[in-house]
């Protein structure tokens, strides 16, 4: 095993190069398990911690752009006004310890079903900036996950950033664990009202063999808050449409059988959640429009 | 010496501090928060290898060839130790039956039995060493519960048993069987038999029945197995070594090795944690094989993963149960039968078997009972010893059956376990007549009388829900929708100390002299030290009976007589009874130096009942007589003897009955429950205790194990289970990843009411506390949740899929 | 491979380090500073945490190659680190502190900090093995949150299991170190 050093993003995009099968590390909460527990023997581990820029951020007019290691922890403290369904989900990742250590680009790199992230960012809605030395790319997150720990990135790129798009609207993210802290999920869901385009996304996780959007439910929900006129008026949404979102959240899953929990358990809590959240954030919605809008 | 010293004004003597009944503080403290305290996976020695243990990765197979060329030729390596490389005859251990072997011959029983075993200097080299081992399994249909066990055409686990009593050879219908089983995929049998259950079903106005099932629990102490074992120029080899009992693992160990147990010298390291997990061997036996093998020192350390293979669990088991009551809430009779599983190895099995009989029928009256319990040979992973074993998954039964009884009656379950609750002078169902206090109805009626937790601590003052106080907790799964609050209580029996006729005694050397103008005790035993706490009582123990203030406690080793082990509840019975008894000892011969040196200045020495208190011997009156420092001068007083509680006697194999056990132990529980019924998560809002103690011998470390016995049994009753695949007996989850034990969030406050009604057989009247509230910890947290949910819930651990509907 | 850092104040060398060797082993096995507890190697229970750069992590999921020129306080050091920093000593100082080394083999007499001390008292310890991870937890919580409340506690030691205690008795450790630190103790 060689141990790469890279003291500046282009000298680890080389090393990428040069290395494509090169394991990166960072935060290390997914690649030191596999090491400790002798699963996995990288002939490369290219280490990612020296470079500042990955530890940065910047908040642009619509979207902020996360450097790939910024720890959870920061997530969670800094960013919670522009990104509130990241920083939530940020909150249920592992410990405080691992918090510190872990980010997205960990998340994104490893593309486990269950990663915490995943849902937030699909529920946001984002692109995943992709380097390598042949150039640049930003690669649509409903693009990203492509199988079971796969995601669309080329052997020789590496993740530099994740574009987020600023909330417009309230977010809100839940988690399924058997356990009140420091879980894998049995299964996770993200949503995101979006009131500028008057549409809502969602995201599923841990349960299905990729982190999924519930599209049907979202087109569902989109109509039904269209047609009542529910963006304008602010009314409660009827029970009859958060059973239907629900229903239709829970249809999206493909989820499996295994030790953490049985796929009936899995749709049925993702039909659960997605009702509580949609309530939470149609909620919020509705105060903070009535606060700004005189909306009753 | 000359008259120096004597007293010349009478002084009332002062009680020596830090003695019986304090809470003094641990004499390890310091070196426990500085990192200092070596626990055996931090032994390191100049020059010394790595070991590594390969695995088998089936449950069940003949092994066709093992090739270990490979793994012998990698640079790094100093050896590779299968089978056949053991030195002697002597190729199987065992606890009561030497049925495991040392490494795997011709056969492997379970998912992670030792195959062979690498020597090299680096972890690493020794993992990839052992990778190259290319060994061929030729697989084995898998035996995973009892239908598959003791069909016709069943494998046998083990073949040409040769445990069982021959005397007790028979045969039926045509059938061999042999012994007090009837076959030989079944491990050990018990059964219990008082009255006449049918004569008891008539009684009954009703009859309520239940099928339940109990999780694999996993002892998950967070040291891992580890040691360093030193060759010696003798010969021999120092073993350093965290275990619950020293003088068992010699016993087993030093035949295998060929030699004298004077030549394995082991000393107990820092041990984290036990719980049961380390009365079986684990690594002891490898590592000095690679350690004479090479000459080398030889560390070994499982990880993780490992240890989830390293050591037994606890029992699985199916319990069925029949109880009957009267219209007014006597219970009439029971009929119950419990198998447990004992997996591939006996281990503790057949004293598991005999404590989920003798106590599976709770601490109630009832006359007529027929228990059966028995374990199994199994292809899951070997279960032996933990915490409050047989008992534990006994109470989760009757408790639950207890609850349906007092509902079919319309009665409130307090009450009606009160009305049956037994007391001193009950006869229980072994016939065994309970002779010191048993105070099931008190300790009831004192959980139930703590004030209940706040309704809705999840609401702030602010808008949004503190998820942290809510089902889910930081997960945030809900604001409060879907729960609902339960309370269940329970309450449990637990013998204390060895039972069934074992010779049970514990061996303490002290010593008594001058050093540096002060008189000090020293204390020397084999016991293993795994955090209960037990140098800390012998350090008190010493100060009450001696009165000094300085007290040395010697490390552990096998230098002293064997303490028995550090299980059952009976260190501080056992072991505090064998230091009290040899301070007894040394304390009589310094008051005849005493007399010796000082009899003709007063004549109390003769007369008076003298007492060593505050560093003086004082007449009971309080009169001082002479300071400690000037009778013994320079002598120093030294005694070794063996201390053994009253005696038990074997359960009968076809009644049950006999004077089993020597002190019973019991808690209650009041477990407050918040589940989100929608999601089927659980928070435990409170879980309080009411135990008898007996006597207090430190009440800060009485709390400590209430505290944690009760935790642990919350884990067996939301979240911790070893799960096993039914088809290929393989361990789905051996990681912390997916074995999950309470964090600090998932853990409520646990407020404990103890009682401290003294046991005049025992020594200071005091009582084993260490398992007890492991047991009604489980079942009244169950009952929480039957009562927030309406659920019958047979099974534990609940996971969310049994709360709503979707297994 | 080489590896140069800080270790409680000290300057550290590890040679022949494997690559896939974790902060961990390196503390344990080659700088002979056990402390740090090896019990699950997959961060999922807190025995070894371990400040590196001021932040708590688990020490098992840094790859030994990641600490090159990093700044890492263990239990081992943490009296001291308490000490500097209770006597305000400016971050450049903080930077240059050592720890004072203790030969006794009881551990009498031993200079502990605030939290070290309230666990002993609080009887928190039991068998101690995720005692050194807990205490690294609790001082850098007490650092941040001088006055925290039970639910805040809980929070911050969320990634530290202990099996021995039920946690009630570390509960009352951290109350009782906070109350300490309030009044000046």
């Amino acid at each position: 095993m060689d141990f790469l050093r890279p003291a500046s993003w282009e000298e680890a995009l080389a090393a990428k190069a040069e290395h494509p099968t090169a394991v990166p590390i960072a935060g290390g909460t997914d690649v030191m398990v596999e090491i400790n527990f002798d699963h996995r023997r990288p002939e490369y581990l290219l280490d990612l911690t020296r470079i500042g820029e990955l530890y940065e951020w910047e908040i642009g007019e619509e979207t902020v752009r996360l450097g790939a290691s910024v720890p959870y922890t920061r997530i969670m403290e800094d960013l919670r006004p522009e990104l509130p369904g990241l920083a939530l989900a940020s909150h249920t990742v592992a410990s405080p310890q691992i918090r510190n250590r872990g980010g997205v680009g960990g998340n994104l790199g490893t593309a486990s079903p269950a990663g915490d992230a995943h849902p937030a960012l699909l529920a946001a809605g984002a692109e995943v900036e992709a380097e390598s030395v042949r150039g640049s790319r930003l690669i649509p997150i409903d693009d990203f996950y492509t199988g079971v720990k796969r995601n669309a990135l080329a052997p020789d790129e590496l993740i530099r950033a994740v574009h987020i798009k600023k909330a417009d609207g309230p977010q809100q993210y839940s988690k399924v664990g058997t356990r009140n802290a420091m879980v894998i999920a049995v299964c996770a869901f993200g949503l995101a009202l979006h009131p500028s385009s008057r549409t809502v996304r969602t995201g599923i996780g841990s349960a299905a063999p990729t982190p999924v959007r519930a599209k049907t439910a979202e087109e569902f929900l989109n109509a039904a808050l269209d047609e009542g006129g529910f963006w304008d008026n602010g009314k409660i949404i009827t029970p009859s449409v958060a059973k239907r979102f629900a229903d239709l959240c829970a249809a999206a899953c493909n989820p499996i059988d295994d030790v953490r929990g049985t796929a009936s358990y899995r749709r049925h809590a993702v039909g659960v959640m997605a009702r509580r959240t949609l309530m939470w954030t149609w909620e919020s919605y509705r105060g903070t429009a009535a606060r700004t809008e005189g909306v009753a | 010496m000359g008259t120096t010293g004597l007293p010349t004004n009478i002084t009332q003597g002062s009680r020596t501090k830090g003695g019986i009944g304090e809470s003094t503080l641990r004499p390890d403290g310091t070196l426990k928060v500085t990192g200092e305290f070596a626990y055996s996976s931090d032994m390191w020695h100049e020059d010394m290898l790595w070991g590594q243990i390969l695995r088998s990765p089936v449950a069940h197979a003949e092994i066709v060839s093992i090739d270990t060329a490979e793994a012998l030729a990698t640079p790094g390596v100093y050896a590779v130790m299968t089978y056949d490389d053991l030195p002697t005859e002597v190729r199987n251990y065992g606890l009561e039956i030497q049925d495991t072997p040392v490494l795997a011959h011709g056969k492997v029983r379970h998912h992670g039995e030792p195959v062979a075993i690498v020597a090299a200097d680096h972890p690493e080299t020794a993992r990839r060493a052992a990778a190259k081992i290319k060994v061929e399994y030729k697989e084995l249909p898998v035996i995973t519960d009892e239908a598959s066990a003791t069909a016709p055409d069943a494998v046998l686990i083990h073949e040409g048993r040769t445990d069982l009593p021959q005397s007790q050879l028979r045969s039926t219908g045509g059938t061999p069987t042999i012994g007090h089983v009837p076959h030989p995929n079944i491990l050990h049998r018990q059964p219990i038999i008082r009255g006449d259950v049918s004569a008891g079903r008539e009684r009954a106005d009703v009859i309520v029945e239940g099928e339940y099932v109990f999780g694999m629990q996993d002892q998950a102490f967070l040291g891992p197995e580890s040691g360093l074992a030193v060759p010696a120029e003798d010969g021999g080899v120092d073993l350093y070594i965290a275990t619950q009992w020293l003088h068992s693992d010699l016993r087993q160990i030093a035949p295998v090795l060929g030699l004298p147990e004077d030549k394995v010298r082991m000393t107990l390291s820092g041990v984290g944690g036990a719980f049961g997990g380390r009365e079986d061997l684990s690594m002891q036996i490898h590592a000095c094989l690679l350690a004479l093998r090479t000459g080398k020192p030889v560390k070994i350390v499982y990880n993780r993963f490992e240890s989830f293979f390293g050591h037994v669990h606890r029992h699985p088991a199916k319990l069925y149960y029949e109880h009957g009551a009267t219209k007014d809430g006597k219970l009439t009779h029971l009929k119950a039968r419990i198998v447990l599983d004992g997996g591939a190895y006996a281990s503790a099995s057949p004293a598991v078997v005999g404590n989920a009989a003798s106590l599976g029928a709770g601490p109630y009256v009832i006359d007529d009972v027929d228990i059966e319990a028995l374990a199994l040979y199994t292809n899951n992973p070997p279960c032996g010893a933990m915490r409050g074993f047989g008992a534990v998954q006994a109470c989760f039964a009757y408790e639950a059956q207890m609850d349906k009884l007092a509902a079919k009656l319309g009665m409130d379950p307090v009450e009606f376990r009160q009305i049956n609750a037994m007391e001193q002078g009950t006869a229980l169902p072994t016939g065994q007549i309970v002779d010191s206090p048993a105070p099931v109805a008190e300790l009831l009626r004192r959980v139930k009388a703590m004030p209940l937790p706040p309704e809705q601590q999840w609401l702030t003052a602010g808008e949004a829900a503190d998820v942290r106080q809510l089902p889910g907790g930081l997960s945030n799964t809900t604001h409060g929708e879907g729960v609902v609050r339960g309370i269940g209580y329970a309450v449990g029996i637990k013998n204390v100390g060895f039972s069934e006729g074992f010779d049970d005694y514990s061996t303490a050397r002290v010593r008594m002299e001058v050093v540096g103008g002060e008189p000090v005790a020293t204390v020397h035993t084999a016991m293993a030290e795994v955090g209960q706490g037990g140098i800390t009582v012998h350090a008190q123990i010493a100060r009450t009976e001696l009165g000094v203030t300085h007290v040395t406690i010697n490390p552990a080793d096998t230098q002293v007589g064997s303490a028995g082990s550090t299980s059952a509840s009976r260190q501080t019975y056992v072991t505090g009874g064998a230091v009290k008894h040899s301070c007894e000892l040394v304390r009589e011969k310094v008051l005849e130096i005493g007399r010796r040196k000082f009899g003709s200045y007063h004549p109390a020495w003769a007369t008076a009942e003298l007492l060593l208190e505050g560093g003086k011997v004082v007449t009971d009156g309080g009169e001082v007589l002479a300071d400690l420092v000037d009778v013994l001068g320079d002598e120093a007083v030294e005694v070794e003897e063996e201390w053994r509680h009253r005696p038990t006697e074997p359960f009968d194999l076809r009644t049950g009955q006999g004077f089993g056990h020597v002190q019973y132990s019991f808690a209650a529980h009041r477990a407050v429950v918040e589940v989100d019924t929608e999601l089927g998560m659980v928070k435990v809002v409170e879980l309080a205790c009411a135990q008898d103690v007996g006597k207090a011998l430190n009440p800060l470390s009485v709390l400590g194990q209430i505290q944690g016995g009760t935790t642990q049994g919350l884990g067996i009753a939301v979240m911790e289970e070893i799960v096993v695949d039914p088809k290929t007996a393989k361990v789905r989850n051996p990681s912390f990843t997916d074995y999950l034990i309470p964090t600090i969030l998932d853990t409520p406050t646990i407020p404990v009411d103890v009682l401290e009604l003294a046991d005049d057989h025992a020594p200071y009247g005091l009582r084993g506390v260490g398992e007890a509230p492991t047991l009604s910890s489980t079942p009244a947290v169950l009952a929480a949740i039957r009562n927030a949910t309406g659920l019958e819930l047979n099974r534990t651990p609940v996971r969310p899929e049994h709360l709503t509907g979707t297994e | 491979m080489r590896v140069n850092f800080t270790v409680n104040g000290r300057p550290q060398e590890a040679d022949d380090v494997w690559e896939g060797e974790s902060l961990l082993y390196v503390l344990r096995e080659r700088l002979g500073l056990p402390g740090s507890k090896n019990a699950c190697e997959q961060g999922e229970c807190g025995s070894c945490t371990v400040r590196l750069d001021g932040v708590p992590v688990c020490s098992c999921l840094v790859a030994a190659g990641q600490v090159e020129g990093r700044e890492v306080v263990t239990v081992e050091g943490l009296a001291d680190y308490a000490k500097e920093r209770s006597c305000g000593t400016s971050l450049q100082d903080a930077q240059h502190w050592s720890a004072q080394g203790q030969d006794s083999q009881t551990g009498e007499g031993t200079e502990l900090a605030p939290i070290q001390q309230a666990f002993i008292d609080a009887g928190a310890v039991q068998c101690g093995f995720c005692t050194p991870g807990l205490l690294v937890a609790a001082d850098e919580m007490l650092e941040r949150h001088p006055d925290p409340s039970d639910a805040d506690i809980r929070e911050a030691l969320s990634g530290n299991l202990c099996r021995c205690t039920g946690y009630e008795k570390i509960m009352d450790a951290v109350r009782l170190a906070a109350a300490r630190q309030s009044e000046g103790v």
